[in-house]
């Protein structure tokens, strides 16, 4: 009982309670697992697939497999880097992503997770999707066009809010995200500029009007530092750290 | 159909009483809803939402998951062509230019005059007497030029689709080869008084199927408990494609805690080529359902479900007078066969058009009235499936070969087939061969026994399984259907040396990306990109590099793809590529890279729009 179960991530122990999955007992013990959509305030659905991990020999999910003893986790190996690079060029060609003029660079983690894991060129052909923004609401934008379907603000208003102002529609290439109204418009839902579901949205989809470009680009949180640290600053850790 | 929301209101609350106010049952609601609407219009599914008290959004998410569904309107006919690669080869594209041209419809659009909508659906399990099509949910079979004629003047004169001749709908068995289950002579009800006579040896006054109170009585487990030994002798696997262990599944879900427990059939018969289950469940229902019931003995199930795939939705009112047959006759209900605690029942769910759904969790999903998204596993249904409760989820034929098990042992069973893969297996036959049709077999037969069989001459290659499965080329002929070479769920379609495999691989490509549920990166995202590289170099366009490229893609799909669907997804074309590379190098211009932009194709609108086509309209032609 005294020994705490533990793991190994790539040759190293990562102690973990009980309960957590492999992302969250890796990033508690100060280890880095790149990830998208998963985030420590909501419950993990694994959809981006770049925190794809070989556990004991298996690829899967760090951030919906559950911890267990006695296996071995690889991340930090080139073929799976080379695969979330490439997850993360297919989201840049799924989208309309326009770095240089979106009011979210070097605070989107797309765009830093594509910096930090080196993505350099595009990789694919863009689907250039069409895609209307929604500027219905006086104080919130919706730019549907940078929407990687992370699902992040649907989880926030569902587990956080208690509302169901998004959620997603159509299937395949054709998934996109909606809003709670039969108008399709964000005004005529229940949602307010001080809901989670606000504040999360990892890309510039859901922005909130008249503070754009208030801290100027290039001193954005990840032009700061790098995702990869940034989200291990962030991580929920326990009190007592392994070494140090 | 513009209807006010006064008028509307009493006929969506009438289909909401009718489904007991259950938001569990919102794909049922809704596929009524358009049933009595012809699509789904947002009043109405507003107040669907409401009167189920969800968020609209979660009934628009799940309208707009299923291809069948529509929030938009559709024509007063629509029409969707079945899509697959033996529709296509027996000419569905053009009869479907033909209709369109007839009717002045665009694929895809409404007519102007909101007559008809024309489209393309996935395989709609009519193989072995296609082209086939659907027309308002009704499948329409071995259609020709002549018959889609006669099928545009009815829609031209407006005549009711139930006043249509009663031979457009006729849909044919064609049992070629039977064997002990499409020719077995069981009667309704002699596998489950084979499954109570087995637990009589003890004393089984209790002998239920709830593995609560009643079982703790001694004895009172042993008729469940013997039959679950027979199936786990006949060492029976599941005939959906994976071949799971069916005693083994069963097992699990027997011992696993919860509350009450699920027998499911997965009748959602997706796989393109495989139309096995369309005829177990039009000739053979009494056996299905006895094999579910055999199945809620042994587990201790109250309640099932069978899954039935939307394209079959013909097959429903034959299946409830069925299920009521059964009802009357104590094979299904309270006390079945006498049996105090034997209770169960059956409740049919009809899918609205979705190959995701076949996978289990999707469809449990689905059945709980969401979208039909593969969960995240563990758990599996077996401790944690619908309403997360043990569940176990099985195929047709599956089900259908437990109650052959019930009355004849498990030892029988064994006997037949090869070691490691007993029983029978029935192939759906379809492609260029003479008879088309279903073939049962003992496992072990060779691809060349059933080539002869079915008249296959000059084949060039069999997809075995559909495009989730294997595709073999003439070297491989003496290979065998069994779980220990080529496992199979049944589809086994034949092409002949005059098919371009290329083109057999990019419409498996593009069934994979319409049915891709979205819900992961790499599935989502790649099956289209492998779509647009086919396209590409179907266009003539294509390089080395665009090779090279989906091999990329196939990588991305096999590590990390959510589900099934998505590591499959690429086996067509790899099979292809190894098997038949030549069938795409003729394609490919020798050039390392091209654009995949065409100049001349970008004016192609502008042509269309002054209606020009004259060598003025085109930039020089390319080199």
């Amino acid at each position: 009982m005294n020994e705490r179960p533990s793991f190994l991530l790539d040759g190293d122990e990562v102690p973990f309670e009980p309960g957590q999955t492999v992302m969250q007992a890796a990033l508690a013990a100060g280890r880095y697992i790149p990830h998208l959509c998963y985030h420590p305030e909501f419950t993990p659905h694994g959809s981006c697939k770049l925190c794809t991990a070989r556990i004991n020999g298996r690829l899967m999910a760090a951030c919906t497999t559950p911890a267990e003893t006695a296996t071995e986790v690889e991340s930090e190996t080139e073929e799976l880097n080379d695969l979330r690079r490439t997850l993360v060029q297919m989201l840049f060609a799924e989208g309309n992503h326009f770095c240089p003029s979106c009011e979210k660079s070097g605070n989107c983690v797309l765009q830093a997770l594509g910096y930090d894991l080196g993505v350099m060129t595009a990789g694919f052909r863009h689907f250039f999707p069409d895609r209307p923004v929604d500027a219905s609401h006086p104080e919130i934008l919706l730019d549907f066009n940078r929407c990687i379907l992370c699902e992040l603000c649907v989880r926030a208003a569902r587990e956080v809010d208690g509302k169901h102002v998004f959620s997603l529609a159509g299937r395949g290439l054709g998934k996109h995200l909606i809003v709670n109204a039969e108008s399709g418009r964000l005004a005529d839902t229940d949602v307010k500029v001080t809901d989670k579901a606000v504040e999360v949205c990892p890309v510039g989809v859901i922005l909130r009007k008249r503070v754009g470009f208030a801290t100027p680009i290039g001193a954005r949180r990840y032009d700061k530092s790098p995702i990869s640290a940034q989200a291990l600053a962030d991580a929920p850790r326990p009190l007592e750290r392994n070494h140090d | 159909m513009p209807d006010t929301p006064d008028e509307l209101e009493p006929r969506v609350r009438r289909i909401i009483s009718r489904w007991g106010h259950d938001p569990g049952a919102l794909v049922q609601v809704l596929r009524e809803v358009q049933e009595e609407f012809g699509y789904l219009p947002g009043p109405a599914l507003t107040l669907v939402a409401r009167l189920l008290r969800i968020p609209y959004s979660r009934a628009k998410g799940v309208a707009s998951f299923y291809s069948f569904l529509s929030d938009e309107p559709l024509g007063a006919y629509r029409v969707l062509f079945s899509d697959n690669i033996t529709d296509r080869m027996a000419g569905s594209d053009s009869l479907l230019e033909a209709m369109c041209y007839r009717l002045w419809a665009e694929p895809g659009k409404v007519s102007a005059d909101g007559l008809v909508s024309i489209a393309r659906t996935s395989c709609t399990g009519m193989c072995d007497q296609g082209p086939a099509l659907l027309v308002n949910g009704r499948a329409i079979t071995a259609l020709t030029g002549e018959r889609v004629e006669r099928l545009c003047d009815l829609i031209l004169a407006r005549t009711p689709v139930a006043e249509w001749p009663a031979e457009f709908f006729a849909v044919h068995d064609n049992v070629r080869r039977a064997d002990i289950l499409l020719g077995h002579t069981q009667q309704p009800g002699d596998a489950i008084r084979a499954a109570l006579q087995r637990g009589a040896a003890g004393w089984s006054e209790h002998a239920a199927n709830e593995r609560s109170w009643r079982e703790a009585y001694v004895g009172a487990a042993q008729g469940p408990i013997a039959t679950l030994e027979e199936i786990k002798r006949s060492n029976l696997r599941g005939r959906g494609g994976a071949g799971f262990t069916t005693g083994i599944k069963w097992e699990a879900c027997r011992q696993a805690t919860g509350l009450t427990r699920y027998v499911v059939c997965n009748a959602d018969e997706g796989e393109p080529g495989t139309f096995k289950d369309r005829v177990l469940l039009t000739s053979h229902a009494d056996l299905v359902f006895e094999g579910m019931t055999i199945a809620a003995y042994a587990i201790g199930a109250s309640l099932g479900f069978l899954y039935l795939r939307g394209e079959y939705r013909y097959l429903l009112e034959p299946l409830e007078a069925t299920l009521q047959r059964r009802r009357a006759a104590n094979l299904l209900g309270n006390g079945i066969c006498g049996q105090p605690g034997f209770d169960f029942d059956i409740r049919i769910h009809v899918g609205a058009g979705s190959y995701v759904c076949g996978e289990e969790s999707a469809l449990i999903e689905s059945l709980e009235g969401k979208r039909g998204v593969p969960r995240n596993r563990p758990p599996y249904p077996v401790t944690h499936g619908y309403k997360q409760q043990p569940t176990i989820v099985n195929n047709v034929e599956t089900l259908c070969a437990a109650a052959l098990i019930a009355v004849r042992g498990g030892d029988w069973y064994r006997s037949l087939g090869t070691l490691k893969s007993s029983g029978t297996k029935i192939l759906s036959v379809a492609g260029d061969v003479a008879r088309p049709g279903l073939y049962e077999y003992p496992f072990g037969v060779t691809l060349r026994q059933v080539l002869e069989d079915c008249g296959g001459a000059d084949t060039q290659a069999i997809q075995i399984s559909g495009p989730s499965g294997v595709c073999v080329d003439a070297t491989e002929f003496g290979r065998r259907i069994a779980f220990e070479d080529l496992p199979t769920a049944g589809a086994f379609t034949v092409f002949d040396a005059s098919r371009d495999m290329f083109d057999v691989a990019r419409n498996y490509a593009q069934f994979f990306a319409h049915e891709s549920c979205g819900f992961c990166t790499p599935c989502r995202v790649g099956t289209s990109m492998l779509v647009a590289s086919m396209d590409k170099i179907h266009a003539g366009n294509g390089t080395q590099h665009d090779v090279g490229e989906i091999d990329r893609l196939n990588k991305v799909l096999l590590m990390s793809a959510h589900c099934g669907l998505g590591h499959t997804a690429c086996n067509p074309i790899l099979d292809t590529l190894k098997r038949f590379r030549p069938a795409y190098e003729r394609k490919l211009r020798s050039l390392d890279f091209a654009p995949a932009f065409d100049l001349d194709g970008a004016l192609h609108r502008a042509r269309k729009m002054t209606g020009r086509d004259d060598a003025d309209a085109h930039l020089e032609a390319q080199p």
